[in-house]
């Protein structure tokens, strides 16, 4: 196999996603508003790529990650997988295409049953999915292990038994057992101790290899999304503020928020982090129920102008592969166009 | 000491053990630290390393049973807090020696408001008429950077974001103005941009006030941005301890090196791999009798499953517990078995 693993195959493609929870309140339920956890959100994934998805709690990171494998019936918006659009196919039809997305969660504790052992949590979507006989089921489940580097002899025990860091390989080898073509890990390392971070990272990395995986890679964890994404995307408060390549996001970040967030990250190293110049924001994030007039960024923005607090500004190519949406760069369309 | 100064709080030899019904935990073996006047102490280690009961066990905030504290001493300016009566240590916790714990959603009473639970230890240990302590309330939340202090005092946690919450919590640890805070990792749970407002502010509390701190984190990145000094902690001991720049620079215990090779950086070099420690930490059943970094360490050898290694001086300020001399490549010779354990020197 050559060693180019990417292709130009758009294996996922997001547009406009919205997912919108009701708020209901009072003796009668009645809905009085909603908070808009995912607001618009639209990108592409390349085939055999690992897109990273980043931002605080509370940005809808998470949200944009399940609602894109249709977890949730979405607000609006076109999600298209592997060519099939499935943003408002009904769920017992989406069972067909489960099987080529799958998901890694953050808690392996929550997300692994305890009353079922090992082999039987690995093997449950062979039952649900696939026809196999008992002894090939046995065969699948162990070779899966092997995958995950987890040894054939604990097949039978329960997850209870084992550390954070083979939970989590458990349920990698779980959403591997159907042959997927598109993962999305939802912060799948953040429960983790750093050397054991290292280990589950790597994993991820041989196994897209081994089997050409796409990823959607959730995280907070801004230095191990660059070191696992090739490209990134940023989110606050329900939307996309700027999508780049790995080199060009963190080299030369456009948006004032993903500025601000790259520069409060500590730097493991002394001597850098003395060089380190902070841009501290004020304020916390406003609530995605009741976000503000203009640009979601302007009550926290050290560059807001005028026009933030007015008008909503769209995303728009400012480079090839870079897109920012921040009213700063409007001279760069025009003059570009 | 080199510095000469004379150390706020000075630990020998402390262990904590867990006697459940399934067997006993040894979570903190044989550590031994001291902690400067103003100095800003880090101690970092990943979960299960003994780090956070170490701190807990020094002013008995462990519950026992089931855990046992024992030990060569806990100097405490001339109280040894080991010996120390239940009344002895409710007046040095929250006035001598302030806490900051990891969530402070847990850590403060939802059903009180944030300016009773500031004024609570000013009443208890400063005797402070309500009045008075309403106004050093203020002086405090404006202290940690709360806007509108007066209108918020009446206010109850929930209404604060996170960091707001946690700045209430390091407000009411240094409301009686103490010699020593331990903050146990006071930032994990927020978010980076927030967690910088916090380092920030720990940054101008310490050049303002100049209490001696503790910082326990996992976070490598915090350690180089905010310590003077670094614990590593593993499987319960004290593995290394240095100045911060020399412990990045010349990291000598194998753990503390792969530590800083697997963590990496949104700045500095991408690595196309990230170093691995391979295994898993180890469960703590009894006292250690062999290195407990032994079974992943690339570099152990004979000696190191069969004796426990003590802490061998490095430079001055600088100790690892490693039989590996990663200065000239080759295991220690047998004869260079003096331990350090710099509080020793402080005895009585």
């Amino acid at each position: 196999m050559l060693d180019d693993t990417k292709s130009d195959k758009i294996l996922v493609e997001v547009r406009d996603l919205k997912m919108h929870f009701p708020i209901h309140a009072g003796v009668l339920k009645k809905r009085v508003g909603e908070v808009k956890a995912v607001d618009g959100i639209g990108f592409d994934i390349y085939e055999g790529e690992t897109l990273g998805l980043v931002g605080e709690s509370g940005c809808g990171k998470s949200t944009a990650g399940r609602a894109i494998l249709r977890l949730y019936d979405i607000t609006e918006g076109s999600i298209k997988i592997d060519g099939h659009e499935i943003g408002a196919t009904p769920q017992p039809e989406l069972r067909k295409m489960r099987p080529t997305m799958q998901m890694v969660f953050q808690d392996p504790q929550a997300s692994l049953n305890p009353r079922m052992s090992v082999a039987a949590i690995i093997g449950e979507p062979l039952d649900e999915h696939t026809k196999l006989g008992k002894a090939e089921k046995r065969e699948k489940v162990l070779s899966l292990m092997d995958a995950v580097g987890l040894n054939r002899d604990f097949a039978n025990r329960y997850p209870h038994e084992f550390s954070g860091g083979q939970r989590q390989r458990i349920g990698i080898a779980r959403a591997l057992a159907l042959n997927p073509k598109f993962i999305v890990c939802d912060e799948p390392i953040a429960a983790l101790d750093v050397s054991i971070q290292a280990q589950v990272v790597n994993l991820l990395e041989d196994l897209q290899e081994e089997f050409g995986l796409t990823y959607l890679f959730i995280s907070h964890d801004l230095s191990m999304v660059r070191h696992i994404a090739d490209r990134v995307a940023v989110m606050y408060l329900g939307r996309i503020v700027e999508l780049a390549s790995r080199e060009t996001l963190f080299a030369d970040p456009k948006h004032p928020y993903t500025q601000a967030l790259l520069s409060a990250v500590p730097e493991p190293d002394p001597w850098l982090e003395e060089k380190v110049e902070r841009i501290l924001l004020e304020g916390d994030v406003p609530s995605p129920s009741n976000p503000p007039k203009g640009c979601n960024f302007c009550t926290r923005c050290p560059q807001v102008m005028e026009i933030c607090r007015e008008i909503d500004p769209l995303g728009q190519e400012i480079a090839p592969g870079h897109q920012v949406a921040c009213h700063l760069y409007k001279d760069t369309e025009e003059s570009a166009a | 000491m080199a510095d000469g100064a004379t150390p706020v709080l000075n630990v020998r030899d402390l262990k904590t053990v867990f006697k459940t019904r399934s067997g006993s935990v040894h979570a903190v073996n044989s550590v031994s630290f001291s902690l400067n006047p103003g100095e800003l102490l880090g101690v970092v280690g990943e979960s299960g390393s003994g780090k956070s009961v170490t701190m807990m066990s020094l002013i008995g905030l462990i519950p026992s049973p089931p855990a046992e504290v024992s030990g060569g001493g806990i100097d405490f300016g001339g109280i040894d807090l080991l010996q120390a009566s239940e009344t002895e240590l409710r007046a040095i916790r929250g006035a001598r020696i302030g806490f900051v714990f990891q969530d402070p959603m847990t850590s403060l009473n939802p059903v009180f408001t944030v300016g009773y639970q500031i004024m609570e230890p000013l009443r208890k240990h400063m005797n402070m008429s309500k009045a008075q302590a309403r106004v050093r309330a203020k002086e405090l939340l404006e202290l940690v950077g709360i806007p509108d202090a007066e209108r918020r005092l009446s206010d109850y946690p929930h209404q604060f974001s996170g960091g707001m919450r946690q700045r209430v919590m390091i407000a009411i640890a240094l409301a009686c103005d103490p010699e020593v805070l331990i903050a146990d990792e006071p930032t994990t749970a927020l978010d980076v941009t927030i967690q910088a407002q916090i380092l920030e502010l720990m940054h101008e509390l310490r050049a303002k006030l100049g209490m001696a701190v503790i910082w326990i984190t996992h976070d490598l990145g915090v350690i180089a941005g905010i310590a003077d000094r670094v614990l590593v902690m593993y499987g319960g001991q004290i593995v290394e301890h240095a100045p911060v720049r020399e412990l990045f620079k010349h990291p000598r215990h194998p753990y503390t090196r792969a530590l800083l090779k697997t963590v990496p950086s949104v700045r500095g070099e991408r690595a196309e791999r990230l170093e691995v420690i391979e295994g898993q930490p180890p469960i703590l059943r009894a006292e250690p009798s062999s290195c407990s970094f032994a079974a992943r360490c690339p570099f152990a050898f004979e000696r190191c499953l069969a004796e426990n290694p003590p802490r061998f001086d490095i430079s001055p300020g600088h100790d690892a517990a490693c039989f590996y001399d990663f200065e000239s490549g080759a295991p220690r010779a047998s004869v260079q078995a003096t331990s350090v354990t710099e509080g020793a020197i402080h005895a009585g």
